[in-house]
């Protein structure tokens, strides 16, 4: 089907050359379609990336995980109303979950994000899970990069709200913030390990209710048992995200945790990480589907497999066969 | 990757009677589609702005206030100002007087839902207008 | 839900039920209520293990009501027959007021318009192209001094359909009692003022649910020592209902924010035989005939019960429940509008059975569009037709004793205990709301209903058979006058330039001062109408302390 991406009869076919000038210029229509040729892995759409390259990496990526109904979009809110209010632009990618039985979503984070939605420095951008199970979706990683791209400053992702914490955001943004609420206080034991691995700042939302105090010490108390090996903090707020309360605290720690990260030269060696796992995944993928394809094209997988079940060839054989027909082939 | 048919819900006016636009809303969603929900008291500023954004194919707006004619009208210049006439199915929900219904396709949206209209016509009629499309434009 | 299998057994009983399924003419699933629950073929004294005359039905105007709660019913006075009206600007609405008054009538009900029931003034952005149209537009005084000129407030009752901002309409209603020379003490009327509803179903609220709450509370405790015959709350199940509910949630729902209200008003200190005798109820009436009159009756005994148990209510007054009923709006179609006619008219007569107090009968174009003047005449001729021709007021609470109405209705409170138990356990009716619960259980009814439709498996006449091919929906919409809305802007700009606004910043500066020392709010609203703040102004006061509410999004 992706061929068919630019192809509906209410959509301008753009060029591609257009649509980077259209990008350029700031247009927000060119932005969206952008995210969208990267969203569905259009043809060409890595082609697009590489020409937007040069322009990322200003971008400061802020993840925002935790369970369902935690406040996440709430605190996403107020975080970009008090970004704003420093003249920084803002980009924000909303991932909630596509149904597995159906394919289809419900996208309903920005409604807690209305007060934002016509201010001209902030680009809200709701995705579906499509399938990815560590709660953003395959493509958020891209659609990231193209907001750097056009210029943001500041990146802000929300993930799906599931049971768990959901741990890929961790691999797509420089500083992870992980939402509770009192009522969490039963799943922190259970939670630890992946908390530990993901966590830069904790938020104890919903400080309204009764518990928060409580569950702000414990958590603290299992941090002290677990602490990693390095001198941050990982500081544990409580915030009132309806009303704002608290939210500008945890705008400062955010500051504090990346002066953090370049003082100690660990962002550097974070994105060098990241980097790294980021082509290796992108290497990885381009061979196998030009390998796929060429197989695919031969038929040689067909003829193997039917060797297989004639009991010619068994399928360790059969590798080493199909991997010596592609040997020395332009890849 | 699959492209997914993107629909943007909206229900402009004071009043709370979104009863409708979830109903909609959900039935798309089970039909595959995904749907951007911004529900309640949306001005069509916020309409268009959110449509851009998520670059949506379709937005469906459920209307019962009697404002139609100056949320539409309204909507469809806004699109055009972004430069996106006609690049959106705009279709709506509600009680629109027949006079009315005509005003509004001349307008340039594409359906208007009365009460009492199966799910099911709204899912194929969004497949099929986009569909069609998909269809025609491969030719060319 | 149902009670176990019968107790005892009727001698054939099982023979005959065998005879019958033998004869059983394929597709049982579609026997059951508009709500989904099943029916039963055959209802007997098996229906009714541990039926007990005093304990579950009692008498008429008795603990605990099942029957209804006067000890003549009908008989002594009849139902209030009550249509109500609002519209354009005060002057108009305030011309049909008299016209009303002038045939007799003696109680006034107000409808206003979406800017008003938000708490925004008519010149504000959100207010374009809603001013006056389905209601009539209040800013100030001013405005409510013309709605009720030359009609003595201490002569007629006032209902007042306002929820969100109720405290302002109500200080508003009382400063121009005092212009009259009423004191507040002789003021007789209701507000709707039943915010948990508008969360739960209707979603016109403003303020996030601690502190509409507490405005409530506040009406309460005002209206107990200053306004004695003012009916402070009427909880409403209505819109609960047209929002796509069950029977069993509209009944479960209402009563379950009846008794946080009660219990709002213990915790703020008040006497429950005091605040409880002037809380009122307001029920749809729906198309499935039988579960709507088990809706009323069980609704009766549920509420008389609790409030005896366990809010100790020692006053009578406090236990009976006195409820105003509207035929189902939801359930009319575009489709062969005529068809609404019939419809509402077994809507009515199940409420008559139901014993309500008062009701309103929808216009059968009341779907589509401002009701014509033929069509409200039709709808009330229906009330008189039920009243004065078809004999069932002659005798109380006629399907009493039928063993399928009784069983009915013990199934209805059975349903509505288990939801008083889930709600419990969620933490009380504020925090499902929070939690969505409401409006998850009503949007599940409401999409599992339209899929039922769709798929054939419940008949609406006119929409899914029984159509015509060759049928046009003809649709009028009343143009409301574009000039009114104008008119209604300068009236407020007019007003905010000529009034004295250094005592207008003083009542707004005293109210937001008084929000911070948990004080009774309404002495300083008062204040401030007094001063000609406008509604849309106070309303902003409270926005900026208060915050305003969003719901969680729910499918
Ligand atoms: N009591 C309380 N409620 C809050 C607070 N912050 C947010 N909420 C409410 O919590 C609910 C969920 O908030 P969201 O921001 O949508 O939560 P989320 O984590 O984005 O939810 P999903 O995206 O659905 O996983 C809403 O009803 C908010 O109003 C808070 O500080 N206190
Ligand atoms: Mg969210």
């Amino acid at each position: 089907m992706a061929s068919n991406t630019e192809a509906m009869r209410f959509r301008r076919p753009w060029s591609e050359q257009e649509l980077l000038e259209q990008f350029i210029k700031g247009k927000t229509l060119a932005l969206a379609r952008v995210i969208s040729l990267v969203e569905n892995e259009a043809p060409g759409y890595r082609q697009l990336l590489s020409s937007l390259y040069h322009r990322t990496g200003k971008a400061k990526k802020i993840g925002i995980t935790g369970s369902t109904g935690a406040g996440k979009s709430t605190i996403v809110d107020e975080l970009a109303k008090l970004l704003v209010g420093r003249q920084q632009t803002v980009g924000i990618i909303a991932v909630d979950p596509t149904s597995p039985f159906t394919g289809g979503a419900l996208l309903g984070d920005r409604i807690r994000m209305q007060d934002l939605g016509l201010h001209k420095d902030v680009f809200i951008r709701s995705m579906a899970s499509r399938g990815s199970l560590g709660g953003l979706a395959r493509a958020t990683r891209e659609v990231s990069v193209v907001l750097d791209a056009f210029g943001k400053d500041f990146i802000l992702i929300e993930s799906v709200g599931v049971g768990q914490v959901a741990l890929d955001i961790a691999e797509v943004v420089d500083t992870t913030v992980v939402v509770l609420v009192p009522e969490s206080g039963d799943s922190i034991q259970a939670m630890k390990a992946g908390l530990m691995e993901i966590a830069d700042i904790f938020v104890i939302n919903k400080a309204d209710r009764d518990g928060a105090d409580r569950m702000a010490v414990e958590l603290q108390a299992v941090l002290d048992l677990g602490r990693r090996n390095n001198d941050w903090d990982y500081p544990v707020l409580k915030t009132e995200a309806r009303h704002g309360h608290g939210v500008d605290l945890l705008l400062e720690h955010i500051d504090r945790q990346r002066d953090y990260l370049v003082r100690t030269g660990y962002l550097k060696k974070r994105k060098e990480e990241l980097l790294r796992a980021e082509v290796r995944q992108l290497f990885s993928e381009t061979v196998r589907e030009k390998m796929e394809r060429r197989l695919a094209g031969e038929g040689s997988l067909d003829e193997v497999i039917a060797d297989i079940l004639e009991g010619k060839l068994n399928p360790y054989l059969a590798v080493d066969q199909l991997l010596e027909r592609v040997k020395g082939a332009e890849i | 990757m699959e492209r997914k048919i993107r629909v943007l819900i909206a229900k402009p006016g004071l009043d709370g009677h979104d009863r409708g636009a979830k109903i909609v809303a959900g039935a798309l969603r089970d039909a595959g589609m995904e749907v951007i929900y911004v529900g309640l008291r949306q001005t069509p500023e916020m309409i268009v702005e959110s449509a851009i954004q998520e670059d949506v194919d379709v937005i469906g707006i459920s209307i019962l206030s009697g404002a139609h004619n100056t949320i539409f009208s309204r909507v469809m210049s806004l699109l055009k100002d972004q430069g996106a006439e006609g690049q959106i199915l705009v279709c709506g929900g509600g009680i629109i007087p027949q006079e009315d219904r005509e005003k509004l396709l001349a307008m340039g949206v594409s359906r208007m839902f009365g009460p009492g209209t199966a799910t099911s016509e709204i899912v194929e009629f969004i497949r099929q207008s986009i569909g069609e499309g998909m269809g025609e434009a491969q030719e060319t | 839900m149902a009670d176990s299998p019968a107790e005892k057994e009727i001698a054939g009983e099982q023979q005959w039920r065998e005879k019958a399924q033998a004869k059983a003419s394929g597709d049982e699933d579609s026997f059951v209520t508009i709500s989904g629950i099943p029916v039963d073929i055959l209802h007997t004294p098996g229906s009714l293990p541990g039926f007990d005359y005093q304990r579950h039905l009692g008498f008429p105007g008795e603990f605990p009501y099942t029957r209804g709660i006067r000890h003549n019913m009908y008989r002594g006075r009849l139902w209030t027959m009550r249509q109500f009206a609002g519209f354009g600007s005060a002057a108009d609405t305030n011309r049909r007021f008299k016209y009303l008054l002038d045939r007799g009538q003696t109680g006034l009900s107000t409808a206003f318009d979406m800017p008003t029931l938000m708490g925004y003034d008519s010149d504000h952005v959100f207010s374009q192209g809603e001013v006056g149209r389905c209601g009539v537009a209040i800013d100030s005084l001013e405005d409510m001094e013309i709605l009720f000129d030359g009609i003595p407030l201490d002569k007629v009752s006032t209902s007042m359909t306002i929820n969100a901002p109720a405290a302002i309409l109500l200080a508003l209603y009382i400063a121009v009692g005092e212009k009259q020379g009423v004191p507040s003490e002789k003021l007789r009327g209701t507000l709707q003022n039943d915010i948990l509803k508008e969360y739960i179903a209707q979603k016109e609220w403003i303020f996030p649910p601690t502190p509409h709450m507490k405005l409530i509370t506040d009406i309460m405790g005002f209206c107990a020592q200053h306004v004695p015959k003012w009916n402070t709350i009427s909880i409403s199940g209505y819109h609960i209902r047209e929002a796509g509910s069950t029977a069993v949630q509209e009944l479960a729902f209402t009563l379950a924010d009846g008794f946080a209200y009660v219990q709002a008003g213990i915790d703020a200190g008040l006497d429950v035989d005091v605040f409880a005798p002037r809380l009122s109820f307001f029920f749809n009436a729906h198309m499935d005939f039988f579960e709507e009159i088990a809706k009323y009756r069980a609704a009766r005994r549920i509420w008389a019960r609790t409030m005896r148990g366990k809010y100790g209510a020692k006053n009578p007054l406090s236990w009976l429940m006195r409820f105003h009923t509207q035929t189902a709006g939801c359930s009319l179609t575009a489709q062969q509008p005529e068809n609404n006619i019939v419809r509402t008219a077994f809507q009515a007569l199940s409420a008559v059975l139901g014993g309500t107090q008062s009701l309103h009968t929808n216009s059968m174009d009341e779907s589509l569009a401002l009701p014509s003047e033929k069509a409200v005449q039709i709808a009330l001729r229906t009330q008189q037709i039920i009243a004065h021709e078809t004999g069932v007021v002659n005798a109380i609470d006629p399907l009493g004793g039928s063993y399928f109405v009784e069983s009915l209705t013990n199934e209805m409170e059975a349903g509505a205990e288990e939801y008083f138990r889930k709600i419990e356990a969620l933490g009380g009716v504020i925090a499902g709301i929070e939690k969505a619960f409401f409006q998850r259980e009503i949007a599940a009814a409401a999409s599992a209903y339209q899929k039922a439709v769709e798929q054939e498996k419940r008949v609406v006449v006119g929409v899914n058979r029984y159509e015509r091919e060759d049928e046009e929906v003809e649709i009028e919409l009343l143009r409301i006058d574009q000039q009114m809305e104008e008119d209604q802007k300068k009236k407020v700009r007019s007003l905010r330039a000529r009034r004295d606004s250094r005592a207008v910043s003083k009542a707004c500066k005293a109210l937001r001062e008084a929000t911070g020392k948990d004080k009774n709010l309404i002495p300083p609203i008062l204040e401030a109408v007094r001063a000609y703040a406008t509604l849309g102004e106070i309303c902003d006061v409270l926005r900026e302390i208060y915050g305003e509410y969003r719901e969680p999004p729910v499918f």
